[in-house]
């Protein structure tokens, strides 16, 4: 199973909060490769990058590194797409 | 099995299928349902899902018009939390496994997002869990609304169990099969027990923690007489009630035989039989016992049922309806007996210390003289619909009974001026309830047309027990000599001063005291209806002779077990299926 991964640091000044992670999953869903997010650093977890209470239990506050990993024909895109939401601040500043 | 004891507020007995309304502000108890209904639960969730999601978006499409896409953004977090396949598996899986009510499961499963959200450090994300809230609420509510509405098409008998039942539930109740209510808070005055009398089904309140323990589908006796509910009985008390049931209903076809008849001894001494009501939907019920009139119409439950003060409208249209059904027959209507255990929002609002000693029932209408001549108003404006009587409650002294009737002179003046007509010569009545009013008996019965005697609250303070606080009701009892004199020296008064008695209170009904009460001379019984077949038989098995006896008996003993004892023996003699 073709398997893609970026690191990314979240960027914009409100973190991953409700709306933003609302579009990330939007997104997500788009994709049918498994999505999954992961929190680096000293208190590691991990998301379901297609379940929006997930994201937001994240707490990817500003300035939080990120994993995103995709698992599936499309991840390749997947991780891609996803990875632009978080470089483009998901539209805000 | 289960056995609970609450507060009984309406009488009788009832063995049915319990269904439980749970409240969606309320923290939802963990209740099961039969593994083989998991899968229609998990059904009933999903309806909701698909209900609630559809609200959210009207209400997200409503709000982006009104306000802007931004702001009505924020259903599209709800929205998308909705169709969170991480959390819908949960709730499935928790019915599916743990056999949970879809509320519970919904609640657990909310609860412990809620819980990850508040203990987050980022405050905006924190905030997040009043959002959690929001959605878990809209959920219940969905469930919860559903099941309300199947409580107006229900197939089967069944009977009611909920923290506390509001007036817009009970407003919409299948009153063909709602055949009980048991409630977790309460108490006499409560509305679930209102509504339980006016529908003439049996209900216990005060029961703590009852929709824990209760699931639907439980079988449950609630026994209203004695304040019990059994969850889950076992084989021999389901037995029991059933027998008790049975026999009770057996009595009921004998005793309904005597509708017709009067209440007369076989020598021929005729007393009335009437009925205490609380709503006009009563009269029917009270009748069709033999009731031959309302000799205590409790006109309370106006200021009660709404959170304003009804209007005279409001009032006269209670009494013009309560008039109309009793075809001619007499209507005591009591004026306000608010206070003491029944309190309007605005007295719960200041708590009086000593409430049975303080601003209550007459007191406070002249107290309140504009809230007092709106009742008087409505009062004898449908005086002249059909045989209406003024009856004025907790008269202590004559003062109180003299302004009282002033009170009602300047409100016939008034009606006089605008030309509106009543009835001129309306009866005037007072309650005899506090020992001060029997002592002077003599003196108020040349004031007034009759007197109906309050057992309850004459026992009370005569005796000075509060039959509501356990470790001391047991020193309540109406077979009291102190009591039992001050009844007789009433009644004497009356008959003395050619006014007609009646008692209003608990004892006319209970067939213990009937042969004593009506030996004594009592002209009247007011009851509740359930009651007056079994004192119409008492009564129409004796003698007024043999009753005078029994009386004079009674009233040599010096205690109330003597007096008990002896007039259970003298009642069993007449009915031996009685005690």
């Amino acid at each position: 199973m073709p398997t893609a991964s970026k690191k990314i640091e979240v960027t914009n000044e409100m973190g991953l909060h409700a709306r933003p992670a609302m579009q990330f999953v939007d997104a997500a869903n788009q994709f049918e490769s498994q999505i999954t997010v992961f929190r680096e650093g000293d208190d590691p977890i991990e998301a379901d990058g297609k379940s929006v209470m997930q994201m937001i239990i994240l707490e990817a506050v500003k300035g939080t590194p990120l994993r995103i990993e995709a698992v599936g024909n499309d991840a390749e895109t997947a991780v891609k797409t996803l990875a632009e939401l978080f470089e483009s601040k998901f539209g805000e500043d | 099995m289960e056995i609970k004891k609450g507060i009984g507020v309406s009488p009788g007995v009832v063995i049915s299928t319990a269904i439980v309304l749970d409240a969606e502000d309320l923290l939802i108890p963990k209740r099961n349902v039969e593994p083989e209904l998991a899968e229609s639960e998990v059904k009933r969730f999903h309806d909701a899902l698909a209900v609630s999601i559809a609200e959210l978006k009207k209400l997200r499409d409503d709000t982006a018009a009104k306000h802007g896409k931004e702001i009505g953004g924020i259903f599209d977090f709800h929205i998308g939390i909705l169709h969170d396949k991480s959390i819908l598996t949960q709730i499935d899986k928790e019915i599916r496994t743990q056999h949970a009510t879809a509320e519970y499961a919904v609640a657990q499963v909310c609860r412990k997002y809620a819980n990850t959200f508040a203990a987050m450090t980022d405050r905006y994300l924190a905030e997040r869990v009043k959002d959690i809230y929001d959605i878990e609420r809209r959920i219940l509510h969905t469930l919860i609304g559903q099941k309300r509405e199947d409580l107006l098409h229900l197939q089967q008998n069944v009977v009611v169990i909920a923290h506390d039942l509001l007036p817009s539930q009970t407003a919409a109740l299948d009153k063909v099969h709602v055949r009980g209510f048991a409630t977790d808070v309460g108490g006499r005055t409560s509305h679930t027990a209102i509504v339980a009398r006016a529908m003439g089904i049996p209900a216990v309140v005060g029961l703590g923690n009852l929709t824990s323990e209760v699931s639907g589908g439980d079988t449950v006796i609630i026994d209203g007489t004695n304040g019990v509910v059994i969850v889950n009985p076992d084989p021999d008390q389901l037995l029991e009630y059933r027998e008790f049931d049975r026999r009770n209903q057996e009595a009921e076809i004998v005793l309904s035989g005597l509708r017709d008849l009067p209440g007369e001894t076989t020598d021929g001494h005729h007393v009335m039989l009437q009925a205490n009501i609380e709503f006009p939907g009563e009269i029917e019920d009270a009748v069709n016992r033999g009731a031959e009139g309302i000799g205590l119409y409790r006109t309370e439950f106006l200021y009660l049922a709404a959170d304003h003060e009804p209007t005279e409208e409001d009032q006269y249209v209670a009494y013009a309806d309560a008039i109309k059904r009793l075809n001619g027959k007499p209507l005591v209507i009591r004026t306000l007996d608010l206070g003491a255990d029944k309190y309007t929002n605005a007295q719960m609002a200041n708590p009086e210390r000593n409430p049975f000693l303080g601003d209550r029932s007459i007191r406070m209408c002249l107290h309140d003289i504009p809230m007092f001549k709106k009742q008087l108003r409505a009062i004898l404006r449908a005086s002249l619909l059909g045989d209406v009587r003024i009856m004025f409650p907790m008269i202590c002294t004559l003062m109180e009974l003299r302004q009282a009737r002033m009170v009602l002179r300047d409100v016939e003046e008034e009606l006089e001026d605008e030309g509106v007509k009543f009835r001129a010569d309306i009866p005037i009545g007072m309650m005899v309830e506090v020992p001060s009013a029997a002592l002077m008996a003599n003196q108020f019965a040349k004031e007034v047309n009759f007197f109906s005697i309050g057992t309850n609250d004459l026992i009370q303070y005569t005796l000075a027990v509060d039959r509501t606080n356990e470790k001391v009701a047991g020193l309540f009892c109406p077979a009291h000599p102190a009591v039992l004199a001050l009844i007789r020296d009433v009644i004497r008064a009356g008959s003395r001063n050619n006014i007609s008695v009646s008692v209003c209170g608990e004892m006319a009904g209970d067939p213990l005291y009937t042969l004593l009460l009506l030996g004594l001379g009592l002209n009247i019984f007011s009851m509740n209806g359930p009651d007056i077949p079994e004192v119409k038989k008492i009564i129409r098995s004796t003698t007024m002779e043999h009753a005078r006896q029994v009386a004079r008996r009674v009233m040599s003993f010096d205690s109330e077990r003597q007096v008990m004892h002896f007039l259970r023996e003298e009642t069993r003699k007449i009915i031996p299926e009685a005690f």
